[in-house]
């Protein structure tokens, strides 16, 4: 691609991002400030406060949104649109109800002129890849949460993203199938050599699965803190190590849930 | 990479033979109903009838107007035909009539869906189109469809067109305001997943929000399917000389009660009929929308 863009260079980079929104109350700031690099294959994590902007910084990177102030750049192109080199993963459901689980999948792919035929043979083999090898021709109605949240990232893998964005994908689902689904996560993160930009709200998933953490102030969003985690895979949730890391993002991320509740009662 | 299965509960043979038969069940509960409410209707007109407070020349019970089916059917005969009309060939009438009529209301419906949708999507697709129908579409939409009848007749005359017409005109407008609002309320993530997939403006309309869409409009269509046999029944009384419609004025007319029911029985039938195949359509078009939102009996 670009000469000046080195293997080092990191894949996403956040200068000074800023999104606000005008409404009738006046001024709504989401983000302020934002400065923020990605590696390549890097595991990122945001943590915050609920309404601190997560989602909107995830919404800015894939382009749905647009910055108010700053830049994005994704691979060193800036980000005004979306693109398939930026995959993103809903909370909720996201999958057509009327289309099976393997046209869905290979939505993208049809969208770029992929023959049918051709199709249906990559749809198995993604399928196949998130362990729902024998779904294709089902509704996604006929699929558990964490079954629909699998299918979801396959269709984004389709498009072999360099970055996938995830807004708290596995909130729906139960402790066991979530767990179940990071251990899953972090095999599709090894296995496809993309970066990941995950939102949670749980502590341990967040030390779960980051290489860093990174923690939002209240409303505006600012970076509080980056918390990188320096523990080995597969990760041992009842090691010291663990405990002292999540009690320390526990510290931080208290004092912003105390100060965003303080502020809802002054509005009120 | 090693795949984690998540193991989709295998039902066991018992308990489909326990659905078959649960449905079986629910369904003869259905029959039952249906056949209590009607005879319980049939019943007090009978008994009305039987008791003398009702006048058999203005309120004919079914049994009277139902008898006699032969006879009935005689007034379908092509009124040309001098003297009696055989029974077969009264019975071909009949049929004759309740298809010309059935087949105005599903040319009219088919347009109108077509058209009405083709007219929405545009309108949202191209803005200065839209800006440029839509104050006028708006102003329009208010207007009874009886109000188009003289229209209809002024410009098609006599015969299919001018029915057709009425059924296109009663949906279409308000089919194109309920295309535009269901395109704006399509649900945000689904256009979001279609963008991040990289869907062109074009493609976004074609395969996210249309079949988005669909399913709502279907059921606006069904809703306006009594409408549409409506103003059929009132484009033939009037204009068309031909029709269920007609039969109706022409019961009116000759003041013969028995036939004006018989006839309104048959209108009941076929309209019935035709929202069931509308609603079997549904369910296989529409297949992804689960029967407790199709609406039920
Ligand atoms: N379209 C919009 N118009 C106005 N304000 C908005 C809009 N979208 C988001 N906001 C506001 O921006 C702030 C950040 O929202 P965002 O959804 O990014 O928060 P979040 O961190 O993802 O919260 P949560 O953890 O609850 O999902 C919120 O206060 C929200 O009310
Ligand atoms: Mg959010």
């Amino acid at each position: 691609m670009l000469d000046t863009i080195s293997a080092k260079a990191p894949l996403v980079v956040c200068r000074g991002v800023g999104k606000s929104w005008e409404t009738k109350g006046g001024t709504v700031t989401a983000l302020d400030g934002i400065d923020l690099l990605v590696d390549r294959r890097e595991f990122v994590v945001f943590l915050g406060p609920s309404g601190c902007g997560k989602s909107t910084l995830l919404y800015l990177i894939a382009g749905l949104e647009a910055v108010t102030s700053g830049t994005i750049t994704s691979g060193g192109l800036e980000v005004k649109v979306p693109g398939t080199d930026r995959g993103l993963i809903f909370q909720e459901s996201s999958l057509f109800p009327w289309m099976s689980v393997g046209e869905n999948v290979t939505f993208g792919l049809k969208l770029r002129g992929m023959k049918p035929e051709e199709r249906r043979g990559i749809a198995n083999e993604l399928l196949r890849k998130v362990g729902l090898g024998d779904a294709a021709d089902k509704r996604p109605d006929q699929l558990s949460g964490g079954m629909r949240q699998r299918a979801a990232m396959a269709r984004a893998l389709a498009l072999r993203p360099e970055v996938l964005l995830l807004d708290e994908p596995f909130a729906a689902l139960d402790v066991q199938t979530r767990s179940k689904m990071q251990d899953f996560l972090i095999e599709v993160w090894r296995d496809s050599g993309a970066s990941m930009l995950f939102v949670t709200h749980h502590i341990d998933e967040a030390v779960g699965l980051a290489d860093r953490v990174v923690v939002f102030t209240s409303r505006p969003g600012r970076i509080k803190s980056i918390v990188p985690v320096d523990l080995p895979r597969p990760r041992d949730p009842r090691s010291p190590e663990f405990h002292a890391l999540s009690d320390h993002l526990t510290d931080l991320l208290r004092d912003e849930v105390d100060r965003a509740f303080a502020e809802q009662e002054r509005v009120r | 990479m090693k795949a984690l299965p998540l193991t989709a509960g295998a039902l066991p043979a018992v308990a489909s033979t326990t659905a078959r038969r649960l449905r079986a069940v629910r369904g003869l509960t259905i029959v039952i109903w249906w056949v209590l409410s009607l005879g319980c209707f049939a019943g007090i007109w009978e008994a009305a009838w039987a008791l003398g407070w009702a006048d058999p020349l203005l309120l004919p019970p079914p049994h009277i107007f139902l008898a006699r089916f032969s006879d009935q059917a005689q007034a379908f005969a092509s009124n040309d035909v001098i003297g009696e009309v055989s029974a077969d060939s009264a019975y071909v009438a009949l049929l004759t009539t309740i298809v010309a009529s059935s087949l105005r209301v599903l040319a009219g419906l088919a347009l109108g869906f077509t058209f009405s949708v083709g007219m929405g999507l545009l309108i949202r697709y191209f803005r200065p189109f839209g800006n440029l129908t839509l104050p006028t579409i708006t102003l329009l939409a208010p207007i009874s469809p009886i109000a188009w009848l003289p229209v209809a007749i002024f410009i098609f005359g006599i015969g299919n067109p001018p029915a057709i017409f009425m059924v296109f005109i009663s949906l279409f407008f308000v089919m194109t305001l309920s295309t535009i609002s269901q395109v704006d309320s399509v649900s945000r993530t689904f256009l979001n997943v279609g963008a991040i997939m990289g869907a062109s403006r074009r493609q976004l309309f074609l395969h996210v929000i249309v079949p988005a869409i669909l399913p709502s409009l279907f059921m606006t269509l069904r809703m306006n399917l009594f409408g549409a046999w409506m103003v059929v029944l009132v484009a033939e009384a009037t204009g068309v000389g031909s029709g269920l419609g007609q039969i109706v004025m022409l019961a009116r007319n000759t003041f013969n009660s028995s036939l004006s029911f018989f006839t309104m029985t048959l209108i009941g039938l076929v309209g019935f009929l035709f929202d069931v195949a509308l609603r079997q359509v549904q369910n296989r078009v529409l297949f992804w929308v689960p029967p407790s939102a199709v609406g039920r009996l």
